[in-house]
């Protein structure tokens, strides 16, 4: 027992495993409507965890990752357009592989920029998605986008469900169920590779990147790696979001949700998985807190849903300005400090 | 004729491009900060100068009204909030600016309305006609070109022919050396901020003319503009205005020849292309990175 404790990735593995378990029963114990929060939450931070490693840790900023989940939603359901009946494994991994295509295409020319510049180029990306699927109205739908239809829980995975905890499983649940599966695998896939060799790689390309190379590390390799890690994970979580919200539409893809996603990135602290997870669910929870907030206050219902934007731009304004670590990065400091003084 | 009428759209639409364009120079220059905000906070007071004109004055005077704004908004935001952002991290002043642009919009969705309406032109919108053919050339994308020409002239004269602007091209150029030669940076900085405010408003209220207004209008322009400050090289005037009418001219033909959905993909690419073969942009004059 010991020994299986003291390897890290073990550890990691048997936690997640007991993760999972646990949330099977509390899913079940929710609602529906509740059920598609914590299924909305999932995929969010399974796309905040791709850009909190990317930007954290190896420090390239992308604007358009709001693009490449678009690319995930788009395959998912074209796939499904076509073959209603697809195995869900089959289904997710072909999204994550065609983003990371596109992703590394991206990533190649993303990897040569630096500062500014790949700031410019993703907020280009964000922005040009979504018109292309608008372009090409045949065969992507058009600004009404593309329906994806409904699946049934398949009978393996509910009976498998139904002897964990006693009751059938409805659609929402399965969803549910799945995207916090993805959810627990991404992060500890993402958490494994950050402590490994080619994460500590990715941490010296973004703190000095002449040291890096003359350490014989391969800087372009590395970014356009890292850079396609992030996409797959991007690449999932739309897919998932189609699945979830039934429908692939320009307007989901908007600037807004790509900025969004990096709001919540910083908002938990650059670089933390927990992070990325808390601001996830801070981007699912506030709007609907905010927006009964501002009709409770007498704004009419369009005004009211403005206001859960403009709260999460003024906090995220404040995090940068006041505590650049973000949220979970300045309470760790803050009790790294409290240990120093003690000792 | 076709492509003769495409090509002076796409000068009047260069020309809008590379004010914005030289609004980004300006800050970039003086700052080391790309002002994604630039185009919410243009979007703001086009909205200012709607109201105005809805309540009953004159265009002229919604016009400088307009542009005062401008110079308040940028001064106000450089000395209230990026004074304060911490410049080691090049990641810090993006996401800020990117909040400030949430924050903009969410603000002018709530108290001017997130629907679409139209913005008068100040002249006519109907081209100048030779014969029977008519030319894509209107009163309003003459005084469009020609307002924007005289604002870089008069920009020109500014940073080299007063004492101002060499104070402020100093505070630009070193800060440390600038501040003992008795410079007053920091009110240089939020100088020039509002310039760049206004040159930004100025190509709010130009893109607006004649067309419709709503909260997220200028967001395409804010990555035509970049792209159009990066072709020329963030770091130089001059290639923003080129830069901009190149952006212009190509972007109007692709929507002329290939589509309008394809214009954010064209902008795209010929942002990756140009840094890919010139990493500084085409005019730049500073060395180029070697990692």
């Amino acid at each position: 027992m010991s020994a299986l404790l003291s390897s890290p990735i073990l550890r990691r593995t048997l936690l997640a495993l007991v993760l999972f378990v646990v949330s099977v029963f509390a899913i079940d114990l929710l609602s529906g409507f509740r059920q598609g929060q914590v299924a909305s939450i999932a995929y969010l931070a399974i796309a905040a965890g791709g850009l909190t490693v990317l930007t954290g840790i190896n420090g390239q900023l992308s604007l358009g990752h709001g693009a490449f989940m678009a690319v995930g939603a788009y395959t998912t359901a074209l796939l499904l357009g076509r073959w209603e009946n697809m195995p869900l494994l089959l289904l997710l991994l072909i999204s994550i592989v065609v983003t990371m295509a596109v992703g590394a295409a991206v990533g190649v020319a993303a990897a040569r920029l630096h500062g500014p510049y790949i700031a410019g180029a993703t907020l280009a990306l964000a922005i040009a998605v979504p018109a292309l699927a608008i372009h090409f109205k045949d065969t992507l739908g058009g600004e009404p986008g593309l329906r994806v239809p409904t699946r049934d829980v398949p009978p393996l995975a509910d009976d498998a469900l139904f002897f964990l905890t006693g009751t059938d499983t409805g659609t929402m649940q399965w969803l549910a169920t799945v995207s916090v599966a993805c959810l627990i695998v991404t992060f500890l896939l993402l958490r494994n590779l950050s402590e490994s060799r080619v994460g500590r790689r990715w941490r010296a390309v973004r703190d000095d990147p002449v040291a890096a190379q003359l350490a014989g590390i391969d800087l372009g390799r590395s970014r356009v790696l890292c850079f396609v890690v992030s996409t797959a994970t991007a690449g999932l979580a739309g897919s998932l979001m189609a699945m979830i919200t039934r429908i692939a539409a320009p307007s989901g893809f908007n600037l807004v949700l790509s900025l969004t996603l990096l709001m919540a990135v910083v908002l938990g602290g650059l670089g933390t998985l927990t992070g990325a997870l808390i601001g996830a669910v801070l981007l699912s929870l506030l709007p609907t807190f905010v927006t009964n907030f501002g009709s409770g206050m007498g704004l009419s219902d369009l005004q009211a849903a403005e206001l859960a934007p403009l709260v999460l731009g003024l906090t995220t304004m404040a995090v940068v300005l006041l505590a650049p670590a973000g949220l979970v990065g300045s309470l760790l400091r803050w009790r790294q400090q409290a240990r120093l003084s003690r000792s | 004729m076709q492509l003769i009428n495409t090509i002076l759209g796409g000068l009047s639409l260069g020309m809008v491009y590379a004010a914005f364009a030289l609004a980004l120079v300006l800050i970039w220059q003086s700052t080391r900060i790309v002002n994604f905000a630039q185009a919410p906070m243009a979007m703001v007071t086009t909205f200012i100068a709607l109201t105005l004109i809805e309540s009953g004055m004159n265009y002229w005077v919604a016009f400088v009204a307009a542009l005062v704004a401008g110079f308040v908004l940028g001064a106000l935001v450089e000395r209230l909030i990026i004074r304060y952002v911490d410049h080691d991290n090049h990641i810090n002043p993006v996401i800020l600016t990117l909040g400030l642009f949430i924050v903009l919009h969410a603000v002018a969705a709530v108290i001017f309305g997130s629907n679409f309406q139209s913005f008068p032109a100040p002249f006519g919108l109907t081209g100048f006609s030779v014969g029977d053919t008519t030319f894509n050339l209107t009163p309003t994308s003459v005084f469009t070109i020609l307002i924007v020409i005289a604002v870089m002239a008069l920009l020109r004269l500014l940073f080299l022919k007063t004492d101002l602007g060499l104070t402020m091209r100093a505070a630009a150029f070193n800060q440390e050396v600038a501040r003992i030669l008795g410079v007053r940076v920091n009110r240089t900085l939020t100088l020039g901020w509002a310039l760049a405010s206004v040159v930004g408003s100025l190509s709010g209220l130009l893109i607006a003319a004649g067309g419709l207004v709503h909260p997220s209008y200028m967001d395409g322009v804010v990555v035509y503009g970049f792209v159009a400050a990066v072709l020329g090289g963030l770091d130089s005037p001059a290639g923003a205005v080129v830069g901009g009418l190149l952006m212009g001219v190509t972007l109007s033909l692709v929507s002329g020849y290939l589509g309008s959905g394809l214009v954010p993909l064209a902008a795209l690419i010929v942002l990756v292309v140009v840094l890919l073969v010139r990493p500084g942009g085409l005019f730049s004059t500073s060395t180029e990175r070697t990692v």
